[in-house]
């Protein structure tokens, strides 16, 4: 774990956050009661200047929650309040029957932001387990606190943490003349969303690239669905896929070079992958079924929904073409494949009669994999993996419109958070890969 | 609903239809209601039968008023109500070679997005086909599909469902 050096500094980038008012509405559906028990100490400002608004605990605590894996200690029953090491009592935490205790204080930094010293206690062990230090601007505190929460799941779990990340998806308000859609980009627990671009026109289908710096998403702004890809930092945005008929569906490839797409310019949607250097098309699939939204496999193949056999089922092929392999055979209707980063579980819009659920086919055993229901709502769709394959994204619809939630990818955990905007239809959600310090 | 005499009617569609594709036979979704939209009625061709038709007609002709062809769910069958529309609207493009038209394909909210851009695309496609069948030329029409984000109505049932799955024809040019 050479980049998590105890006492190294991380230099955050400079994150100017709007106001969290539009933040998305928070709040733990279910929980488990197989979540390990862990107790996130408040930590204190022993600076000398204004402590900041972010407390940083609190942060930790719901992003840990919010994994399914951890139940935090409520902070009411925080009875000692212990800032280090020094201070620790291990029997009052074995009688809070507390797996760990973290703890931190917060104090300034040289450079006017703060620094966060945090240790993490295994109780049963009675030992330290992780000494950390972190510096953040005074208005990056929030993903200080993420980033706190990322070591403290991985030291745990073993998994790299992914609760500093990013999370794509658009919005839609109005109806009609009126419509108003935007692609939006906020923090994976809802807050801090910023506007990538508005269209009067639908806006769909936003996809990450590898580096987490542009937003491949489909428009109607022309009239026609076109492929755009933007940079999110700069807003400039070229048009990659602008041809006859349908564009959409675009999955970045692992190395950000070349870029899956659905297009339909042959007459019937067919799987094509554009170099994104020369724009040069390989069509992929050539079938008359509808062909479309491809997801990237780590084995460089693609998973593709295709109606081919009847109904829309997951299918694997080649980038290069070839016949491809049906891969889900249960479900009356399977479509919008997410992977897990190992390739071994799938996450796909599972439609059952008038039901549409997310479910997970994990084939982490080998064989046909066995399948689990990750959602219960009625209409949901659009599932997106964590980097780490510990949640899924998705949306749902509920009072008559768009909502989306977080949920385990753990079946047996059934944590889920929905994160809710204030107003308005939220859907189409692409969770970010992990983020460059 | 008698499954054999739905299938014999599709059967006796795409007879009819020289542009039928190739899904015509599908299982008929489970959620999939048999109410029929309320624009959807077989009348006349209008007073223009015997002349040509002028832009003036497209909004006083009973038949070229009508400019939504419904579908099922999941299916891309044209139904045969909707033959007389194809036909007022394929006579007029022959009447009017400087017309073009816009064949917007719509799915309901269930499944997919991207799927059911798809989907509104073969709906497209199938009344295309039935134009063209009925004398039009294709030069003239142009499929768009907008799949679920142009709903007409937005309440998770059947009713508003079926109001959805459609395809739009627009004069772009009259």
């Amino acid at each position: 774990m050479k980049h998590y050096l105890a006492g190294l500094l991380f230099a955050l980038a400079s994150i100017t956050a709007p106001a969290f008012a539009q933040g998305l509405d928070v709040g733990l559906v279910t929980g488990n009661d197989a979540a390990l028990p862990i107790a996130v100490v408040p930590m204190e400002y022993q600076g000398s200047s204004a402590k900041p608004d972010t407390d940083v605990a609190s942060v930790i605590r719901a992003d840990l929650d919010r994994s399914g894996q951890f139940r935090s200690l409520a902070e009411k029953n925080i009875v000692e309040h212990p800032q280090s090491g020094a201070d620790m009592k291990y029997p009052t935490w074995r009688l809070l029957k507390q797996d760990y205790v973290l703890v931190g204080r917060v104090l300034d930094s040289s450079d006017g932001g703060y620094r966060v010293e945090f240790e993490l206690f295994d109780i049963a062990k009675q030992q330290r387990i992780l000494g950390l230090a972190m510096t953040g601007r005074p208005q990056a505190m929030r993903d200080v606190a993420h980033q706190i929460a990322d070591q403290v799941y991985e030291k745990i779990t073993g998994v790299r943490g992914a609760f500093w990340t990013r999370i794509a998806y658009v919005t839609a308000t109005g109806s009609g003349a009126n419509s108003q859609y935007a692609l939006m980009v906020a923090d994976a627990d809802g807050v801090n969303p910023q506007v990538v671009v508005k269209s009067k026109e639908p806006l769909l289908s936003p996809a990450w690239s590898p580096d987490g710096r542009k937003l491949a998403y489909v428009s109607f702004e022309r009239g026609n669905g076109s492929v755009y890809i933007q940079d999110i930092g700069t807003g400039a945005r070229e048009v990659i896929a602008a041809f006859k008929g349908i564009n959409g569906a675009p999955a970045f490839s692992a190395d950000g070079k070349r870029i899956a797409l659905s297009l339909s310019k042959s007459g019937n949607p067919e799987i094509y992958v554009m170099d994104l250097a020369s724009k040069q098309l390989t069509q992929v699939t050539n079938h008359y079924s509808i062909d479309t939204e491809p997801a990237w496999l780590p084995d460089g193949n693609l998973a593709f929904t295709s109606d081919r056999g009847g109904k829309p089922q997951i299918y694997v092929v080649s980038p290069n073409g070839g016949e491809p392999t049906r891969l889900t055979f249960q479900g009356q209707y399977n479509a919008r494949v997410t992977v897990s980063y190992d390739g071994k579980k799938f996450a796909m819009a599972q439609g059952n009669g008038n039901v549409y659920r997310i479910a997970l086919l994990d084939r982490s055993l080998g064989g046909s994999g066995r399948w689990q229901t990750l959602s219960p709502g009625n209409l949901d769709e659009s599932p997106s993996f964590a980097p780490n394959a510990s949640m899924v994204l998705y949306a749902a619809r509920e009072g008559g419109r768009g909502v989306l939630y977080s949920v385990s990818a753990d079946p047996s955990s059934r944590a889920r958070q929905r994160l809710v905007l204030a107003d308005g239809d939220v859907r189409e959600p692409a969770w970010g890969p992990y983020r460059q310090r | 609903m008698n499954t054999n005499k739905t299938l014999l009617l599709m059967a006796v569609a795409c007879i009819a239809l020289a542009g039928c594709t190739k899904k015509n036979v599908k299982e008929e979704g489970p959620g999939s209601g048999t109410s029929m939209p309320p624009s959807a009625m077989t009348s006349p061709i209008g007073s223009s039968m015997g002349g040509r038709y002028t832009p003036a007609d497209l909004e006083t002709d009973s038949c070229l008023r009508q400019r939504v062809v419904y579908f099922d769910f999941d299916q891309d069958t044209l139904k045969p109500e909707f033959q007389a529309i194809v036909a007022c609207h394929a006579k007029y493009l022959m009447d009017r070679p400087m017309a073009r038209v816009n064949l917007e394909g719509n799915a309901d909210e269930r499944g997919s997005r991207e799927y059911n851009r798809g989907l509104g695309e073969r709906r497209g496609n199938a009344v295309m086909g039935a134009v063209r069948g009925s004398g039009a030329s294709g030069s003239q029409m142009e499929v768009i599909s907008y799949g679920e984000e142009r709903p007409v109505c937005t309440e998770s049932n059947e009713d508003c469902w079926s109001k959805n799955r459609r395809v739009e024809i627009v004069y772009t040019v009259k």
